[in-house]
């Protein structure tokens, strides 16, 4: 894989709307607080955190596209305008050629449910207005139209690591050509369905919803460089998640001191002896699939951003299907 | 990058051969659906698919083949037969690029239904939620060959599967895996059809493709898997060659998330891309598969792109959609389309749309209506989906 600058960075969280609110929640090192949701028909409550509502009415809204647009195409476009800044408007110019890639685990569960919900109550009447939002490209396409993009556009699902396989593809796409700049989100919806069926797997999980996003450039004065993405390592019969996980280790090599890493909490004896520092967004934000391994990435690039760090490695244990890993470096750093 | 390997199972049957008869003589496979109540829809058929008893020997254990469901044994199925042909063996890591658009949706349906009308009933809860996720069936897969490469899920719409071949064709072409296990896979679910019902895209009779009197699409179910490599590395082996991808276009139309812009610009640009990719011009294809759902914008919308793009080769250029035999595949329809490109350039033979009676006046190209023999050297394959997505696909006929 050819080095990629990390032009901007975007992120949605319970934090807030903006990168500074996530970085906010991180620097004061407290769990956000936790809210409680209802299940309907069940009298224990789900432990969730909620993405607060915007400070200003987003502006995108106004949009034909996005008036019925739900949350998770919200917290999509509200990243990867971040992560855009200044080029948005080429972009909507036709002057530049935009890859967008936007990937999730468990989608439009909002509007899934609710659409099914009107099934399970009469068919014939089901409202054909919210269908075409429950599918998985939805927010990918709304992001596309706002942009007025009509460049290559995918929307990769899978578990956490699908994010760092969306950095992957992004960097095929700039070294094929086919796109000028790449953005890559990671975004995911809080509803009661999912936080219920999280909690099946993890009774002490926290889901929160929101999203992460980078926008990716071959050329750029930015200060930080995607120097890699490890393999993906699939968890099957003959791979369980620990040794998948090592292989990533194995792949992004032993780190060092001034080597910032940012895992998700799983698999951490893997990580026992990292020399560097880590953090983990998880314990303050929650849990969120692909927009938390997209918290990872953006949180990892802020750092060498900032100077904090000249590298940082972004662990990510999925939650079913595969450990990935990705490496980001300072643009003068002797690992590019 | 040449492909060694393809399976095939739609509603015509399992398998290549079966297949390959079907989409030569124009059979047509819909029926009244029974795998959930339609009762109260506009329409009421589907190309369902009558899945097999019998599986390949797999390794799975007993426990995981009794839950298998319907997307994940027919990817099995795709899969195994393309494995098979293609020779490979296990033991190298396996990339695997799939698309869908709703994995194995049934049993998220179960589990939305058991959670309303018995919330404190969490039996079976947590095993539907494991299985239904879109990389359920594909992990699964891996467990049944032992495969163990990484695998990536693309669900862009009715475009999903071609987006998977392409994807799978540029990780190879630029050397970043000499191998791919690529395709897609699509079950039939009430939320899916009922969703396409409540948009009215159904047509209460089967589908007719590019008819001036087509009244809508009609649903299928299957999978399709190809096996691509390099050439170097199947002359190695000395694996039989079924054909070539040669090129992949994809472009994103932004008019409306269910709507083609009418003048079908994106598609227009997909082809393009894909033949400038190819390094080919229009009047150098022989045959094109097209998306040709059947909905009266799309069919319009696909014509004028295929009128403009082939210009004057237009007149004498062969045109089908060959989901009038096994209705809208969804995420698998693009591979499904893939293989069928590759049987005609293996057969020399075109596939017919048996239903067409009125062609669309707006069609300029020649509509293939009857079964016919024909020199095919190279075939485009059109998917445009939800949202956007489109994509073209370039293959070459391997000599």
């Amino acid at each position: 894989m050819s080095a990629v600058f990390i032009h901007g960075l975007g992120a949605v969280s319970p934090a807030g709307w903006g990168v500074a609110a996530l970085l906010g929640a991180l620097e004061k090192n407290q769990p956000l607080p936790v809210e409680t949701l209802t299940r309907p028909g069940w009298e224990k409550k789900l432990s969730v955190r909620s993405v607060p509502p915007p400070l200003s009415r987003l502006d995108f809204l106004s949009h034909p596209r996005l008036r019925r647009a739900g949350t998770l195409s919200q917290h999509t476009l509200a990243a990867a305008l971040e992560a855009l800044g200044t080029d948005a408007a080429p972009v909507q110019a036709g002057a530049l050629r935009l890859g967008v890639i936007v990937c999730t685990m468990a989608g439009s569960v909002a509007y899934s449910r609710r659409f099914y919900e009107e099934v399970l109550q009469e068919p014939a009447t089901a409202s054909p207005l919210i269908f075409p939002e429950t599918v998985f490209n939805a927010p990918a396409s709304h992001l596309a139209a706002y942009l007025n993009s009509p460049a290559i556009n995918a929307t990769l699902v899978g578990d956490e690591g699908a994010f760092l396989q969306g950095l992957a593809m992004a960097a095929g796409w700039l070294d094929e050509d086919r796109a000028d700049g790449c953005v890559v989100v990671g975004a995911e919806e809080l509803d009661w369905i999912i936080a219920d069926a999280v909690r099946l797997f993890r009774r002490s999980a926290v889901y929160t919803g929101g999203a992460g996003a980078l926008y990716m450039k071959k050329q750029s004065s930015a200060r930080t460089v995607l120097s890699a993405v490890t393999d993906s390592f699939s968890f099957t019969k003959s791979q369980n998640r620990t040794t998948a996980a090592r292989k990533v280790r194995g792949q992004l090599g032993e780190g060092r001191a001034d080597e910032l890493l940012c895992d998700s909490e799983t698999d951490r004896s893997v990580w026992l002896d990292w020399p560097g520092r880590r953090l983990s967004p998880k314990t303050i934000v929650g849990d969120s699939f692909a927009a938390l391994s997209a918290w990872q990435c953006v949180i990892a690039c802020d750092e060498i951003r900032k100077q904090h760090c000249s590298c940082a490695s972004v662990s990510v244990v999925g939650s079913n299907q595969q450990a990935i890993g990705a490496r980001f470096v300072s643009p003068e750093s002797s690992d590019l | 990058m040449v492909i060694t390997g393809a399976g095939i199972i739609t509603a015509l049957g399992r398998g290549w051969k079966t297949n390959a008869a079907g989409f030569r003589a124009g059979t047509t496979a819909f029926r009244p659906v029974t795998l959930f109540d339609v009762s109260r829809q506009r329409a009421k058929i589907a190309a369902e698919i009558d899945l097999p008893a019998d599986l390949p020997a797999t390794r799975l254990s007993g426990n995981k083949l009794r839950r298998l469901n319907r997307a994940a044994r027919m990817l099995l199925l795709a899969a195994h037969e393309a494995w098979e042909q293609s020779g490979w063996r296990p033991e190298e890591p396996l990339p695997m690029v799939l698309g869908t658009t709703s994995g194995e949706m049934s049993l998220g349906q179960d589990y939305l239904r058991q959670a309303l009308h018995t919330p404190g009933d969490f039996k079976r809860q947590a095993t539907r939620v494991a299985y239904y996720q879109v990389q359920s069936p594909a992990l699964i897969l891996c467990d049944a060959f032992d495969f163990q490469g990484p695998l990536t899920i693309i669900s862009n719409a009715c475009a999903s599967g071609a987006n998977a071949i392409g994807h799978a064709f540029e990780t190879v072409r630029s050397g970043r895996a000499p191998r791919v296990l690529t395709g897609g896979y699509d079950a039939l679910c009430q939320l899916t059809f009922a969703g396409f019902d409540s948009l009215q895209a159904l047509a209460p009779t089967p589908c007719r493709p590019f008819d001036a009197q087509r009244n809508g699409l009609t649903l299928g179910e299957g999978a399709a898997v190809l096996t691509l490599e390099t050439l170097a590395g199947a002359k190695k082996r000395d694996a039989e060659i079924l054909g070539e991808i040669i090129g992949y276009g994809a472009a994103t139309d932004t008019h409306h998330l269910t709507q083609p812009h009418p003048e079908g610009r994106a598609a227009l640009a997909a082809m393009n891309a894909a033949c400038a990719g190819a390094g080919l011009a229009p009047e150098q294809v022989d045959y094109v598969n097209a998306h040709g759902t059947a909905t009266p914008q799309n069919d319009a919308t696909e014509s004028a792109a295929i009128n403009r793009w082939a210009g004057a080769r237009a007149r004498h250029l062969p045109v089908s959609s060959t989901k009038a035999g096994i209705g809208h595949l969804l995420g698998a329809a693009g591979a499904a389309e893939a293989v069928v490109c590759l049987m005609a350039l293996r057969g020399q033979w075109l596939p017919p749309a048996s239903s067409l009676t009125t062609p669309d006046p707006a069609c300029q190209f020649q509509l293939v209506r009857q079964p016919v023999d024909a020199k095919v050297d190279i075939a485009l394959s059109n998917s445009f989906g939800f949202g956007g997505a489109n994509a073209s696909l370039v293959f070459r006929r391997w000599l």
